[in-house]
């Protein structure tokens, strides 16, 4: 079997006594589109952080192609491939829209240790920027400051920004947050496309949107993965629907 | 487009201004306005440099002034060793600044906000405190310098209109290279990083390293200013890094306008003018002063140059 992707073992992290990450093990395949869905508080994004770098875990670890991350800080594993979009946007407000993907694209384009040369007139960077915001649909407001877009707008931005850094594994946390029934519908449509070029790694809450695109999904509750297959067996699975319909229930169940 | 001529006239009326006023000296004979205006100059030099880290940057600086005094004393604890030489001299001072910045900048960028200012104010105070502790040059009451950094008859220090062009030429100097840097690759990663640490920290840039080159880069430019700040007071003593001066210097550049190329000079202009002529008519000046600033903060946010803008749009 080819090494995965992504690798993730036996990853725990606490908070005081809250186990908010409780051994998870899981595999993204490359070309995978991977949900992740859970309940409110079952720990998502604190996993997905994880991944990121942006927080670390007390114990298990991360590896990305086979080489082991768990150590490395957000913005190393930035250069090996790894790009997120936040589930609250986080954009440079007061840049444009292609400012934004630009700097991107920089990250991942030489050494920014330039002093001089105008980095806006620099041709390789700008068309990086403008195909990916032709990819996700906003190249006509390239030159928008990003305090002025709609939250719409913004979702698609962040999606830029990450295409921009040409990734190996996206991590989106929630792209639909906030959106509304067309400007999904676009959402979804649009990672459709994506999911072609990328491995994909979705937290998100849309059920609809999570069963249209998953390869396979991994529910997790109360920090723990209690399934992991494709979505016909995650539908018929006893105790996603437990989890989902009774809460009460699980409750009982940890004691 | 319009604001943009309104801002961009001032300025340049102001550039000229400054230009031509060795002329206007000469024909008037009015030689404490040189004299006002060379360091009114050089203070506008270490403002802009203290806007490259606090308008692009985001760094709040409250210890500005400690690269005052470590570039004047540079030059003054050379002098009085014997070395007079300007080549010597000023590469020495802006050396020294540059390193002081290094240790200061990799200390004080391990925190951020509140905590930035009070850690980079503290170790100005300490400073402050070496150079009051220097006995062999003059500790408390300063060091004179008896002569002015030679630079073996290319230019002379002691004239004052070529002393002015000299200071002039490099706020100009310093002010195109800031322009170059925040335009380059280096001045967007410096600037994204004062608009969302988290964001540039996920697309792949480690913070600190950038910041810390930036505020280096700051630090030098205004050594250079406290070099130029000792010959022409052909003086140096603690006061000219006490925790005040760093507040006027972070004062100017709020009043200019932070994050705007010439915002700082503009800055450094109105308040030392504000400040000669106010003490002229009361010794209560800072009374006046005082509020005067406030409702320039409060009401023409931007500073200066915001509310050029503003007037400009109508």
């Amino acid at each position: 079997m080819a090494e995965p992707l992504l690798r993730v073992e036996k990853l725990v992290r606490r908070f005081g006594g809250i186990i908010a990450t409780d051994h998870v093990s899981l595999d993204v395949a490359e070309g995978e589109l991977h949900a992740i869905i859970g309940p409110n508080g079952a720990g998502k994004t604190t996993l997905i952080s994880q991944l990121t770098g942006h927080l670390s875990p007390h114990s298990g670890s991360v590896l990305l192609g086979g080489r082991d991350i768990t150590d490395l800080p957000a913005y190393r594993r930035c250069a090996l491939g790894l790009a997120r979009s936040f589930q609250i946007t986080s954009l440079l407000l007061d840049f444009t829209a292609a400012d934004n993907v630009a700097l991107a694209a920089q990250a991942h384009a030489g050494t920014s240790f330039r002093f001089f040369a105008n980095a806006r007139k620099e041709r390789g960077l700008r068309d990086a920027a403008h195909a990916a915001l032709d990819r996700v649909g906003l190249a006509h407001r390239a030159d928008v400051l990003v305090s002025k877009l709609s939250h719409g707008e913004r979702r698609q931005i962040e999606l830029a920004v990450a295409l921009a850094s040409k990734p190996k594994l996206l991590l989106l946390d929630e792209p639909m947050a906030g959106l509304g029934v067309t400007e999904s519908q676009g959402m979804v449509k649009l990672l459709q496309e994506l999911r072609k070029e990328v491995s994909i790694v979705l937290v998100e809450h849309d059920m609809p949107a999570v069963f249209a695109l998953a390869d396979r999904i991994s529910v997790l509750v109360y920090g723990r993965v209690i399934a992991s297959g494709d979505p016909a067996s995650i539908r018929a699975n006893e105790d996603v629907k437990r989890a989902y319909l009774g809460d009460q229930h699980v409750v009982t169940h940890h004691g | 487009m319009k604001a943009f001529t309104v801002s961009k006239a001032v300025t340049a009326l102001l550039l000229a201004g400054l230009v031509l006023l060795p002329l206007y000296s000469q024909l008037s004979g009015n030689i404490f306005i040189l004299t006002l205006f060379t360091r009114i100059i050089i203070l506008a030099l270490a403002a802009a440099s203290l806007n490259l880290i606090m308008g692009f940057g985001g760094m709040m600086s409250f210890g500005h002034a400690a690269y005052l005094g470590i570039g004047g004393y540079a030059v003054g604890m050379l002098a009085q060793e014997g070395v007079g030489s300007g080549f010597i001299q000023f590469p020495v001072a802006l050396a020294a600044s540059a390193i002081y910045a290094l240790v200061i900048g990799a200390l004080s960028l391990r925190t951020r906000g509140v905590y930035f200012i009070m850690i980079t104010l503290a170790f100005a105070q300490m400073a402050y405190y070496v150079a009051s502790g220097l006995a062999r040059y003059g500790g408390d009451d300063g060091l004179t310098i008896y002569k002015r950094s030679d630079f073996s008859g290319l230019i002379d220090l002691g004239n004052r209109v070529q002393f002015y062009y000299l200071c002039l030429a490099c706020l100009f100097g310093v002010i195109f290279v800031i322009w170059r840097i925040v335009n380059s690759r280096f001045g967007l990663v410096v600037q994204g990083l004062r608009s969302n640490e988290q964001r540039m920290q996920a697309i792949g840039f480690p913070a600190k390293r950038y910041q810390l080159v930036c505020f280096v880069i700051s630090g030098t430019m205004c050594g250079l200013a406290g070099a130029l700040l000792a010959n022409n007071t052909d003086f140096v003593s603690p006061a000219v890094m006490y925790w005040t001066r760093s507040g006027d210097l972070m004062v100017m550049v709020i009043l200019g306008g932070m994050g705007t190329l010439f915002g700082p000079v503009m800055g450094a202009v109105v308040f030392l003018l504000l400040e000669e002529f106010l003490s002229q008519i009361t010794e209560y000046w800072a009374l006046i002063m005082g509020p005067l600033l406030l409702l320039i903060v409060l009401f023409g946010r931007g500073g200066i140059m915001g509310a050029l803008g503003r007037a400009g749009r109508g």
